[in-house]
């Protein structure tokens, strides 16, 4: 091929990927892996691949994107992956918190500091759930049966350890003077068939890991740890949408908020050129119908934090975590 | 008989050319990624996702399932051929199919496996069609103590069965229990046994760990051995897979067991691997030929074929009704499932009765044509048998090595398959058995996640095993498996030596 169509299309491509921004000086010239820090099916791929269909779809990016699963050691493999990958743009790292809060709690080999921060792209909800057929009708029912008890005698179960999930009860503990015992599962949606089973007591599973059973009549949500109710929309059983559920804190759970963020990093050492460059693409990618959609069908939140607003996020949640953390002496000596 | 009415409604929507059609293309997809090193099941499924998004939900779980049972028929293919099993699951079929196959025997070892396999798969099917609503009831009504409990009964089953001196089957099952604890721990949270090297946190994966211990440690022994240097020279005869299926009712008794346990392990979240194992352990203690066992005896193919693939198929159920996956390539299905916009849980059943039961029928008739598919390619694999030595050893390797670099893009990997590859060598040559590592490898971190769960339920107290019927019941049945062989040995040292005094 000779070059001046080569030129072309390059020009031709730039055209139309950037009708929009103009400051883009670095533009991708191989392959692009996007490593997602759960396996196939989890929470963290289904985002991965939910970005990378939307940037296939409108052809954000002239090259190929590849998704890859690196879900070992909750996650940790992907993270220590990008980490070695140092100064390489073709890396896009997708996972949740556990980015800063893992690093805090066990001795993996990586830092968030390690990697170049992109955007936390929407925040997934907690819910406090018990099983359907429970005598509680609201938190405060639950609440003071698990006082009557005798400590660590009423069972949470949640995905992970020392991860948001025992974060969140260890707060619900402190908050409402309990003390549960924290049985951690693989993942939510193990939880949810232990509850369905009757082997837990409760769980605070994200929407999507639990709607199947909500739906299902196995477990109903009490409270959402969020400030405001969660949006309106379709019913999910034949009487509530997600939108009924009132907050933990209007049904007197002192815990106003509490979120999951997903969160897209590059390796460390790459120039702000290329992270400008992933900056604008997750901008394109929040802005169209299907990310709308995906935000929808998964019951989550849409924020969209870059920039500033995402450094300041992180420090905010890691005093949040490094509390729970310092207390419950999980915090591992460096 | 409303299932039956649901299921006939189902074969209306399964049997329509398009759908045929995706099946065939599925399962001969399916065959490939089976054979080919490295990809398997999970990724094969994973790349053609995509591809489904545009489909009818109907459409695309027949491509996406069609191409599991093909990649389960075509991962036992290596299993034989090459004692490199592709799956988990496929591990207890090399005990004896590779023997076979390098007897000379590679056709009957293939067809009594696809046969086997295939009768395990309708089992499977029969029973989810009959008992849908109530298998999703049982599965609730495991917990932590009794996932302890059954995979307690696996390891009994399997490991009771002696062979080998109960010291080195106990020093194998501890190098693995071992292994599997590598990596993040998912109770506490911590990073245990990585050696100092920052990328084992993510644990030793079982292809790497079987792609070394197998696929290598037999190539070492064959060339120092050099058994392998004339080429096997077993004929090609269609003859051959035909007597090989007529007779396989000879092992009537074999393939009901062995499909039961398969459905029992597939239900009970047990899964496929212990199923096969388990099977595998039982019918070499039932047999009266279990000498010969570990030497390419016929129904130490058909036990863990029958029981892998009964319990591969129930599996898909706790999928549909509850939602979790049984294994990685259901766990790939149901990211699928997500996409297209429903939601696995209990109200599937109810709110998708045209999915769920084109996907049971698509099951029957996909079954069916994977059957026919992998016994037509018998011969050209069993070909693959007459390659000289010299050809073949050199393939195994390169297939070894992308296996093992194709999990996780790693050179880690590839160092840890060639160390596994020396460790399968040196247990060979010192006669420590390979197979309760392998379990041990694969089951050893959930066995203990379930325990450790159980004691954080009961504060401390072992009561919690025998605080329910169920977790009684599987806790006794397996203690009994266990003390078996040592109970029937005394009984039959004292036996003879009364007999033979007068």
């Amino acid at each position: 091929m000779s070059q001046k169509p080569t030129f072309a299309a390059i020009a031709f491509g730039l055209a139309i990927a950037f009708t929009g921004a103009a400051n883009a000086a670095w533009q991708p010239a191989k392959p692009i892996e996007f490593i997602a820090t759960a396996g196939p099916g989890g929470g963290t791929d289904n985002f991965a691949r939910a970005v990378q269909n939307i940037v296939t779809k409108y052809k954000l990016v002239e090259q190929p994107i590849v998704v890859v699963n690196k879900a070992g050691g909750s996650g940790a493999e992907g993270y220590t992956y990008t980490k070695a990958m140092a100064g390489d743009p073709y890396k896009v790292v997708f996972g949740t918190s556990n980015a800063w809060n893992q690093p805090m709690v066990s001795k993996v080999a990586y830092n968030y500091t390690d990697l170049t921060p992109i955007a936390a792209m929407v925040q997934d909800e907690f819910l406090l759930w018990v099983k359907q057929d429970a005598p509680y009708q609201n938190v405060q029912d639950f609440l003071k049966a698990v006082a009557a008890k005798p400590p660590g005698d009423v069972k949470m179960g949640g995905a992970q350890s020392k991860d948001t999930d025992e974060t969140l009860t260890r707060m619900i503990d402190k908050a409402a003077k309990v003390k549960f015992v924290y049985i951690p599962f693989k993942s939510g949606a193990e939880a949810a068939v232990q509850l369905a089973g009757g082997h837990i007591d409760a769980h605070v599973n994200n929407p999507s890991e639990s709607i199947g059973q909500w739906k299902g009549s196995t477990q109903r949500p009490l409270c959402a740890f969020s400030p405001q109710r969660l949006p309106d929309g379709p019913k999910v059983t034949a009487t509530q949408n997600w939108h009924d559920i009132p907050t933990c804190v209007e049904s007197g759970l002192a815990i106003p908020q509490f979120q999951q963020p997903r969160t897209v990093w590059l390796p460390g050492k790459v120039t702000s050129d290329q992270t400008a460059f992933y900056v604008d693409l997750m901008k394109k990618v929040q802005a169209t119908p299907e990310w709308k959609e995906y935000i929808e069908r998964t019951s989550q939140t849409d924020t969209f934090l870059i920039g500033d607003a995402f450094n300041k996020f992180i420090k905010e949640d890691i005093e949040r975590t490094r509390k729970v953390a310092v207390d419950e002496g999980w915090l591992i000596s460096n | 008989m409303e299932n039956l009415e649901a299921l006939m409604h189902g074969f209306g929507i399964a049997l329509s050319g398009n759908h045929i059609f995706l099946m065939v293309i599925g399962v001969l997809l399916g065959i490939l990624v089976g054979v080919l090193p490295g990809l398997g099941a999970p990724n094969g499924v994973s790349l053609l996702l995509p591809l489904t998004f545009g489909m009818q939900p109907v459409s695309a779980i027949i491509l996406l399932s069609s191409m599991y049972w093909g990649a389960l028929f075509g991962g036992s293919v290596t299993s034989i051929l090459f004692n490199i099993p592709g799956e988990p699951s496929s591990v207890a079929t090399t005990f004896d199919g590779y023997p076979m196959a390098r007897d000379g025997r590679p056709t009957t070892a293939l067809a009594t496996a696809f046969g086997s396999a295939a009768f395990g798969a309708l089992a499977g099917v029969v029973l989810i069609t009959l008992a849908a609503s109530w298998v999703a009831q049982v599965a609730l009504a495991f917990g932590p103590p009794e996932y302890f409990a059954v995979y307690f009964l696996a390891f009994a089953s399997f490991i009771g069965m002696g062979g080998s001196p109960p010291i080195k089957t106990l020093v194998s099952l501890a190098i693995g229990f071992a292994l599997a604890a590598v990596g993040i721990d998912t109770v506490s949270g911590s990073v245990r046994l990585t050696m100092g090297i920052d990328e084992m946190v993510k644990g030793v994966s079982f292809v790497v760990a079987v792609m070394g211990l197998f696929g290598i440690g037999e190539l070492m022994i064959a060339v120092e051995e050099e058994f392998h240097v004339k080429a096997i020279s077993s004929k090609v005869e269609w003859r051959e897979v035909f007597r090989t299926l007529v007779g396989l009712p000879k092992h009537g008794w074999a393939l009901l067991r062995s499909a039961a346990i398969g459905c029992w392990m597939g239900i009970t979240p047990g899964g496929p691997t212990a199923a096969s194992f388990m099977s595998y352990g039982i019918a070499k203690r039932l047999s009266p030929r279990h000498a010969n066992f570990g030497k390419g005896e016929p129904e130490g193919i058909v036990a863990p074929e029958a029981a892998d693939h009964a319990a591969g198929t129930s599996a898909l159920l706790p999928m549909l009704s509850l939602g979790i996956p049984g294994s990685a390539t259901a766990a790939v299905m149901m990211g699928g499932l997500m996409i297209w916009g429903l939601n696995p849980g209990p109200m599937l059943f109810v709110e998708q009765k045209d999915f769920v039961w084109g996907l049971i029928a698509s099951m029957y008739l996909g079954n069916v044509v994977a059957v026919v598919l992998v016994l037509l390619t018998v011969p050209i694999f069993a070909a693959l048998m007459r390659v000289p030595f010299f050809i073949i050893a050199p393939v195994i390797v390169i297939i070894c090595t992308v296996g093992a670099y194709s999990v996780s893009n790693s050179y880690l990997d590839v160092m840890l398959m060639m160390g596994f590859g020396v460790l399968g060598y040196l247990f060979k040559k010192l006669h420590y058995p390979l197979a309760p590592l392998v379990l041990a490898i694969v089951i050893g971190d959930k066995a203990e996640d379930a325990f450790r769960q159980s004691m954080l339920m009961s504060k401390g107290s072992l009561g919690i095993f025998f605080a329910k019927p169920l977790v009684t019941t599987l806790i006794l049945l397996g203690a009994a498996l266990l003390l078996m062989p040592t109970i029937w040995r005394t009984i039959g040292r004292m036996m003879p030596r009364s007999e033979v005094k007068p």
